[in-house]
């Protein structure tokens, strides 16, 4: 499942933006300024091919995203991308896991509903036998100082 | 010389004769030789392993990594019960919300290096860290709960499992800030390489144990119900999770 979001799907008022994502894909979006708020003491964990495609998510990303387990399996993790985040931060993700690295950063992400919700999101590569198999990716309650940091920043970037 | 086992020290003082009694059943089922060593540290016991003396550890899963990725072990099983933190405060502490945390504060911690992770983690939302609160270590999460009711320290980081067993006069003078729901960090039960040809015969010992009526007696004095089988994958997976937490 991934394609343009349905307008449908949104709950509020919404803007519409066109996304330019890897690989000259592009994608439709409509997002609201609703926030979800992170919840507290839970781990948002999934698990991406080399590919960037969905492997695993559990629970707490299937509550967080508003997509079912089904419609993320198979989808690219920019299901995610939200229109205000910068491609420069995505870029340095992938080029740093890509060297075997780990890569941290705070991302805003877009939810089926158009809302958004912030991240501290840790990237790893999964090595086995010496070879990387696929990416891990933990996200976990940002601070909102660090929040408030990136809303500063980031448009700066685009 | 007989093989060794260890216990993580964060075992709970309640199941330290469960662990003689579970060496016991496991040499009388082996009929291998194995002497139960229980270090009083984490430090100690690590030692140990990069001196390859253990050849079986019950292993917290901070100590994972290491034991997969540096000195050969693999994993048996676990007892199904995940590893969870909890923050807590005295029940008259104005805070209500860990973000309303300053820099500074005192944090009552044991020295149970996952659940310092886990706590140090949820602890983050305030812009805490390491380097910005004062720790006072504990040795035991009573002593953890005793800081927070003397009012020695603002926070206390606590094992939920052990929260939970604290008595009732206790829990009813301290109260939740945030209980991790993690899900997938857990103790395992993990064999080394002197014992690595054998780990198919341990784990289906350990596996048919809750079947046994005497088996099932020697699962409780744990305080576990069962074995859950770990496969080389779900472990691979726990210790990618843990590095992601643990920067």
């Amino acid at each position: 499942m991934f394609g343009d979001m349905q307008s449908e799907w949104v709950i509020g008022d919404y803007k519409e933006a066109v996304l330019a994502l890897y690989g000259s894909i592009t994608r439709r979006v409509f997002y609201t300024e609703i926030e979800t708020p992170y919840p507290d003491g839970k781990l948002i964990v999934s698990t991406t091919d080399k590919n960037g495609l969905i492997t695993h998510v559990n629970k707490a990303f299937v509550e967080m995203s508003g997509y079912t387990e089904d419609e993320l399996i198979g989808a690219p993790h920019s299901i995610l991308r939200h229109p205000d985040m910068p491609a420069v931060a995505f870029k340095d993700l992938w080029d740093t896991v890509n060297k075997g690295e780990h890569w941290q950063g705070y991302v805003k992400n877009l939810r089926k509903d158009g809302g958004y919700y912030w991240v501290k999101a840790t990237v790893i590569p999964n090595i086995r036998q010496g070879k990387v198999v696929s990416y891990t990716s933990v996200r976990r309650k940002p601070s909102r100082t660090k929040v408030n940091e990136c809303i500063q920043l980031y448009p700066t970037l685009l | 010389m007989p093989y060794q086992f260890t216990v993580s020290p964060d075992f709970s003082p309640d199941h330290l004769s469960g662990w003689y009694i579970f060496n016991t059943w496991l040499q009388k089922q082996t009929g291998e030789a194995i002497h139960l060593e229980m270090y009083d540290n984490f430090q100690s016991q690590r030692n140990a392993i990069q001196q390859n003396n253990v050849d079986l550890i019950y292993a917290n899963p901070y100590d994972a990594a290491m034991l997969v990725r540096e000195n050969g072990f693999l994993p048996l099983v676990t007892s199904g019960i995940a590893d969870e933190a909890i923050i807590a405060v005295n029940a008259d502490s104005p805070i209500a919300d860990v973000a309303e945390l300053a820099a500074n504060i005192r944090v009552a911690m044991s020295e149970d290096p996952d659940v310092r992770m886990m706590g140090l983690i949820m602890l983050e939302p305030a812009d805490l860290n390491a380097s910005n609160i004062s720790i006072i270590g504990c040795d035991s999460y009573v002593l953890v709960a005793k800081q927070l009711l003397r009012q020695d320290a603002e926070v206390g980081v606590f094992l939920a499992e052990a929260y939970d067993d604290l008595s009732n006069i206790i829990k009813s003078k301290l109260r939740i800030l945030v209980r991790s729901q993690i899900s997938v960090i857990h103790h395992a039960l993990m064999i080394g390489p002197k014992l690595a040809n054998k780990r198919a015969e341990y784990q289906q010992l350990l596996l048919n144990m809750a079947d046994d009526p005497k088996g099932k007696d020697v699962l409780h004095s744990l305080g576990f119900e069962t074995w859950v089988k770990v496969e080389d994958e779900d472990m691979e997976f726990m210790i990618d999770l843990m590095d992601t937490l643990a920067i």
